[in-house]
């Protein structure tokens, strides 16, 4: 099943060219010498992230009507470094794809703007927000049985295959793999450049294509329910103590220790 | 006796894009014009909307419904409002480019790379081709940094404007590429220090080479926004023209393209300014400037035409910027409003406070349905290019003076917080205060509205006079009585309020603005009446009473707002936004609001005012050059002694 309802931090798929391209390339051989990357990157419609979120009165969910929603801020990082890619020469061919509802083609017109060849629209209704799943990238990978480089702070192309340094929880790793790959991307991976007025102008040529899940065989049913939705408990305030002694004794009361 | 010859016969045929009820081509009601039978006196076809109200006669297929854009257009709007909202929240630091005095070189690419330097450039020489209507949304996020805001519109509303409505095919081509990305940077080269507002005695010269190939420019301008960074200079000077008829020679006012490169020209120190202090603006000077004849802009002499369509073609936009400032100005100031207690209150919870806030949003609400009320009409008027001067000016007066009072209650709501330099209101106050200024003083423009208006009316009323005189009086009246609805008290309704909830035709108001809409009405009809007073009793003279040319210009300035706040609430609730019932409530509390004024102001122009008083203590005042008044604690010598009786208690 495609993964359609939480994207968490965004996907990158960087996939081989056709046979064509291979062969037309190696007859020019040293001048286009990897320009044959096509990049897919998925781009989604969330609730914009400087707006104070609330909770609807029924716990079912967040408030989203009528609420500013823009595209996901790692999305935005993805397609700067697929665009930067294009530059470097090293990809040829940047699409877009968004899964969500009518709106998901504003995010995809955006990420024209930024840079992106063509776009792909798969209709889904019903709602989606940011849930921070972190699952798309992985999944996909793994849906495609393709290596994976998740939470990206730095990709460099080596000959055939890539070069990813990984935040991890105890600082940086490199690792290396192969094409195609997914990658996803983290915060420092660059500073995406703005959409230009000319540049939005010029996207309106660009093409979405449109399809809806039914189109690829996707059974959209849920397998996931969300039971309630609820703001984190206010925080308690805190209490001074004069001595150590206190301390101790005010921990042993809360049974904490 | 029209003023245009121009005639639209074609006009009911012409689909009205705006319409609500656009499916069909011409709505019930209105005849089809068949272009040999053209009602000459029809005036829905002819003028733009204000100059008509002097004649009490209230168009309203030219303002209702609101101008409104396609979903496309919207969209694409929305998607270029993002990436400047966002260049300014984040790489816009105003309060350093105040203290510096200095746009920085990063900030100003930054701008540049966003496309914000041609905005209104045709498509085809690189820019954006903004509708006025866009340009206008987009001037409300350039007027967070005041600087900024006067750079760009030095550069685009007035720099290379002459060039893209009188330049020709070769100019346009040469000059408007780089201009609209900026790698050129525009000014605008008028002003000089004995010709500010009476810009047709300016005394730069331009005399003609004996090659004949060139003009030889002279002369120096002073206060030039963006005088010292400018490549292309649009410079008015003046050259002798023989006139065809009488073969006399005159000095005319004529424009010129001058490159910085042709040599000669120098520009001075940036001025040490009040406000917008990040713009650049210095006295440029031209020795012996040669300029080709083929960068005359328009004709030899027509100059003063082109800079005043220059003028007035930009004017608008202020008020989309004044209300993208006190928007922003509201939300910051509300914030220490809900949060400040003094008394065991919140600020919010006093009245006093409240008024100020509703004022402000008044305000706003008022300037931005003005703006785009204007940039609409401009924007879909068939055929193109309406002369929307008057319009324009009147958003001008009123966004500017709106902002200075908003931002100035803005600080006050702070108190002394906003005296100190670490907030913003000083900064915004300063920045504002050039507005009432520069584009036309408002004293200017109000006299031009008040005498564009009149203009009007007394042509048309020069006809009325002249059938008058002619003959059968009955039938006269009843012919005026029929067009011209007032002249002899309260005419009839002018039908812009829909009867029904529904809105019928879709140019009338949503009954839900009957309070406000019939408050209007009133007015339009005592404007109609008092211009043919006025007239009657001023004639020609009327140019020289300022004071009263004021008062009209006031009220008419008023009844636009009216009309654009009542046209705007009634397309809020129609299209059900969210919110619309506090929409109506503003429409309506402010149409209240300014009928009040205005029927102060009509009683002022009845005839008892105070204006010869007031202008015989100014002049006394002025022949003397200083107050006149003995100092309160003067006494004579004797006074002690003076019998004087006092009162019988």
């Amino acid at each position: 099943m495609w993964p359609i309802f939480d994207y968490g931090r965004f996907v990158s798929i960087i996939s081989s060219s056709d046979v064509y391209g291979v062969v037309w390339m190696r007859s020019l051989a040293q001048l286009h010498k990897m320009a044959n990357l096509r990049v897919l990157v998925g781009v989604k419609r969330v609730i914009d992230y400087a707006v104070k979120i609330r909770v609807k009165p029924d716990n079912s969910g967040v408030v989203t009507d009528g609420v500013k929603h823009s595209m996901n801020p790692f999305c935005e990082i993805a397609m700067e470094e697929a665009v930067r890619l294009k530059e470097k020469k090293l990809a040829k061919e940047i699409i877009a794809v968004s899964c969500g509802p009518a709106q998901a083609q504003e995010t995809i017109r955006t990420a024209l703007a930024m840079g992106a060849d063509r776009g792909i629209h798969v209709e889904v209704t019903g709602k989606s927000i940011d849930g921070d799943n972190n699952q798309t990238g992985q999944m996909t990978a793994a849906l495609l049985d393709w290596p994976q480089a998740t939470f990206a702070s730095e990709v460099t192309k080596e000959n055939d295959h890539l070069k990813v340094v990984r935040e991890i929880d105890g600082g940086l790793e490199t690792v290396k793999v192969t094409l195609p790959a997914v990658i996803t991307a983290d915060l420092r991976l660059n500073e995406p450049r703005y959409a230009t007025l000319p540049n939005i102008m010029k996207a309106k040529k660009k093409k979405i294509a449109k399809h809806k899940a039914a189109d690829f065989g996707v059974d959209l049913t849920p397998t996931l329910e969300v039971v309630g939705v609820e703001d984190p408990p206010v925080r308690q305030a805190g209490q001074k103590v004069e001595s150590t002694e206190e301390l101790v004794a005010k921990l042993k009361d809360s049974g904490v220790v | 006796m029209l003023s245009t010859g121009k005639l639209r016969p074609t006009l009911g045929l012409v689909r009205r894009p705006w319409c609500a009820s656009a499916a069909g081509i011409h709505s019930s009601g209105r005849r089809l014009h068949n272009p040999d039978e053209v009602d000459l006196f029809d005036f829905r076809y002819t003028t733009p909307f204000v100059k008509n109200l002097f004649v009490g006669k209230f168009i309203r297929e030219q303002v209702f419904p609101f101008p409104r854009l396609n979903q496309q257009d919207y969209d694409q709007l929305q998607q270029m409002v993002d990436p400047v909202e966002r260049f300014f929240k984040d790489d816009v630091d105003s309060a350093q480019i105040d203290t510096d005095a200095k746009i920085p070189a990063e900030t100003l690419q930054g701008l540049k790379d966003l496309g914000l330097f041609g905005m209104q450039v045709p498509l085809e020489y690189g820019g954006l081709g903004l509708s006025n209507t866009e340009y206008a949304r987009l001037g409300e996020i350039t007027a967070i940094d005041g600087a900024i805001a006067v750079t760009l519109a030095a550069h685009q509303a007035i720099g290379l404007k002459g060039i893209m409505i009188a330049g020709n095919a070769e100019q346009k081509a040469k000059y408007l590429p780089k201009l609209a990305t900026g790698e050129h940077v525009a000014a605008f080269a008028l002003t000089e220090p004995s010709s500010g507002s009476d810009a047709a005695s300016i005394q730069t010269r331009a005399t003609l080479s004996d090659s004949g190939k060139h003009f030889l420019l002279n002369g120096g301008k002073i206060w030039i926004s963006n005088g010292g960074i400018a490549d292309v200079f649009t410079v008015f000077a003046k050259t002798e023209v023989v006139d065809s008829k009488s073969g006399e020679v005159k000095d005319k006012v004529t424009a010129f393209i001058v490159e910085r490169s042709f040599g000669g020209i120098t520009s001075g120190k940036p001025e040490d300014k009040l406000g917008i202090r990040g713009s650049n603006t210095c006295t440029v000077h031209f020795e012996d400037t040669p300029v080709p004849i083929e960068n005359v802009l328009g004709e030899v002499g027509g100059g003063f035409k082109v800079a005043m369509n220059i003028l007035n073609g930009g004017r608008f936009s202020m008020g989309s910027s004044g209300a993208g400032i006190v928007k922003k100005l509201i939300e910051q100031t509300a914030e220490h409003a809900t949060t400040r207690t003094q008394f065991d209150r919140k600020l919010m919870e006093f009245p006093i406070i409240q008024e100020k806030f509703a004022e402000m949003a008044l305000r706003a609400y008022a300037m931005e349905s003005m703006a785009y009320l204007t940039a609409g009409i401009m924007d879909r008027w068939p055929g193109g290019s309406p002369d929307c001067s008057v319009e324009a000016a009147m958003v001008k007066v009123y966004s500017s003076e709106s902002v200075w009072s908003s931002v100035s209650e803005a600080l006050q709501v702070l108190g002394g917080l906003g005296y100190m330099k670490e907030y913003p209101y000083e900064r915004y106050l300063r920045d504002a205060r050039i507005l009432m200024i520069f584009e036309g003083t408002n004293e200017i423009l109000r006299m031009y509205i008040a005498l564009v208006g009149m203009k009007f009316a007394g042509d048309i009323l020069k006809e009325k006079l002249k059938e008058l005189k002619r003959g059968n009086i009955g039938v006269i009246l009843q012919t005026v009585r029929q067009r011209w609805g007032s002249g002899f008290g309260m005419g009839p309704s002018h039908g812009f309020v829909s009867e029904d909830r529904f809105i019928g035709d879709g140019f009338k108001a949503h009954p839900s603005l009957t309070a406000g809409a019939k408050l209007l009405e009133e007015n339009v009809n005592n404007l109609g009446t008092m211009t043919e007073t006025l007239l009657a009793r001023h004639d020609k003279g009327i140019v020289e009473e300022q004071l009263v040319l004021k008062r009209v210009a006031d009220i008419t300035i008023n009844m636009y707002a009216m009309t654009a706040v009542v046209s705007r609430a009634s397309k809020a609730v129609v299209m059900g936004l969210p919110n619309y019932d506090h929409e109506v409530l503003m429409a309506n509390t402010f149409c209240q609001k300014t009928y009040n004024e205005n029927m102060q102001m009509f009683h002022d122009l009845g005839g008892e005012n105070t204006d010869a008083a007031v202008q015989k203590i100014g002049k006394d005042i002025l022949k003397t050059g200083n107050y006149i008044a003995a100092h309160p604690l003067d006494r004579t010598h004797d006074f002690d002694n003076i019998d004087v009786v006092p009162p019988q208690r």
